[in-house]
């Protein structure tokens, strides 16, 4: 819906050359993947496997071809989700996906900071601390600690990135979080162009 | 920590920014998406359009207003004026709009809430509740909630029908005070605490916002999620930066 058009400009606007696609073949042609998504856990997974797009998506990551989730497409990449029941992931990261275990107002909205956990070249120009702007009910739980790039404080830590060799995923939405969200996506634009 | 948001609101007609403004740098102020890109590198959170075409025409503006922001404004937005159904919604967030606000069609229509809700996200179903004060001195506050862009009234107590649209699924709402609109004398605190209360998803408080302080007010004594606001920012009586260096004066959490 929306998210997949504004991460679309987004991108275009970080001068990436972007087709969006449902074709498995298009995917294999990329230089690489850009996995968007707001929805239901089970609902994504079952429209990828339709589209004969799971496999795609896993030997390309495989292969190395740059990956980057965002929000659903953050969690997509683990193994398995609770999300209204249990289901299967893309799996290309070890871990699994839980309702946000806050007090707090679930869904977690709005701006909110994050920690900047390891350096990533993706991470080059923005500072620790910086506000990011979030739309999400569950977290990730990555399985190896060395996967966590970011964690935010929402009356409990959770992670909020994750980066793993060529995949990378985001809880917030780089394509809503004005510069400092833009200067993430030119990153990863311009490390796939390099 | 999540952080409290300022949110300027423009009132778009026929694809043109209603209320002048001043911006430097800016070479068409009544360009909306110029407009609104300026105020997201000003450091606005969120912006909101009202779209006040005439009935007939809106449906259309209301998409391409969406689809040209989606270009170039890279914070979420939310757009309001006439929206009936799901196939606006539709619309309306496919062309890149994040949220939609609806008043008359969510009083005439409740379950239209439930509907978008379930479809498309509570996050995107914004209630906008224009709210009036029925009661006279000396008596419990009451508010009423009126429609047609607060010409029409419902017979709806706005509280009552605040806790009803959340239970339907609504994800915030964007909460107008009819009494201290255009005064510029604060908002209603009043109202404000009374809703913020009663429900469990964010308020947008709006109406009456004339300094720096009323900001502060709304958000410490009412509980206001967020604060939107026109005039003062459109004729830049005060930046973005001001009122957001303001809140943090005063221990509110904003994102610099």
């Amino acid at each position: 819906m929306g998210n997949l058009r504004s991460v679309e400009k987004a991108l275009e606007k970080v001068g990436a050359d972007v087709e969006v696609t449902r074709d498995p073949g298009a995917v294999r042609r990329a230089d690489a993947m850009v996995l968007p998504g707001v929805g239901a856990f089970g609902d994504a997974m079952d429209n990828l496997r339709k589209r004969g797009l799971v496999e795609v998506i896993r030997e390309e990551a495989a292969a190395g071809k740059p990956f980057l989730g965002i929000c659903l497409g953050l969690d997509l990449v683990f193994e398995e989700s609770e999300e209204h029941g249990l289901h299967e992931g893309l799996g290309l990261l070890p871990g699994r996906v839980e309702l946000l275990p806050t007090k707090l107002k679930v869904p977690h909205i709005g701006w909110n900071q994050v920690r900047i956990e390891k350096e990533s070249p993706l991470l080059a120009d923005v500072e620790d601390g910086t506000f990011f702007y979030f739309v999400h009910s569950y977290a990730v739980v990555p399985d190896r600690e060395a996967d966590i790039l970011c964690t935010t404080e929402y009356g409990c830590r959770f992670v909020s990135a994750v980066e793993h060799e060529n995949i990378a995923a985001f809880q917030f939405h780089p394509e809503k979080s004005s510069a400092p969200g833009l200067s993430i996506l030119r990153n990863f634009a311009e490390g796939v162009a390099a | 920590m999540l952080s409290k948001r300022i949110i300027p609101c423009l009132d778009v007609r026929n694809g043109r920014v209603v209320k002048g403004v001043r911006f430097v740098n800016i070479r068409d102020a009544g360009d909306p998406v110029e407009m609104a890109a300026a105020y997201d590198r000003e450091g606005a959170d969120e912006l909101v359009f009202l779209d006040i075409t005439a009935s007939h025409e809106r449906r259309e503006t209301v998409v391409d207003l969406a689809s040209r922001c989606a270009e170039e404004l890279f914070i979420p937005f939310t757009i309001g004026g006439g929206m009936r159904d799901e196939a606006d919604f539709r619309k309306v967030l496919k062309a890149g709009a994040d949220k939609i606000a609806i008043n008359t069609a969510a009083l005439d229509h409740p379950d239209v809430i439930d509907r978008c809700a379930q479809r498309f996200g509570s996050q995107c179903v914004v209630v906008a509740i224009d709210a009036k004060l029925v009661t006279g001195e000396g008596e419990e506050k009451r508010w009423e909630a009126y429609v047609h862009g607060g010409r029409t009234p419902t017979g709806r107590d706005a509280v009552e029908w605040a806790v009803e649209a959340a239970e339907r699924g609504a994800g915030e709402f964007l909460l107008t005070s009819m009494d201290a609109d255009g005064t510029q004398d604060g908002y209603d605190i009043d109202l404000t605490r009374a809703v913020t209360a009663a429900v469990d998803v964010p308020v947008i408080a709006s109406g009456g916002a004339g300094n720096l302080d009323h900001l502060v007010e709304v958000i410490r004594d009412a509980d206001a999620d967020a604060v939107l606001a026109a005039s003062i920012f459109h004729y830049g009586t005060y930046s973005i930066r001001e009122a957001k260096e303001h809140l943090a004066a005063a221990g509110i959490p904003v994102r610099m």
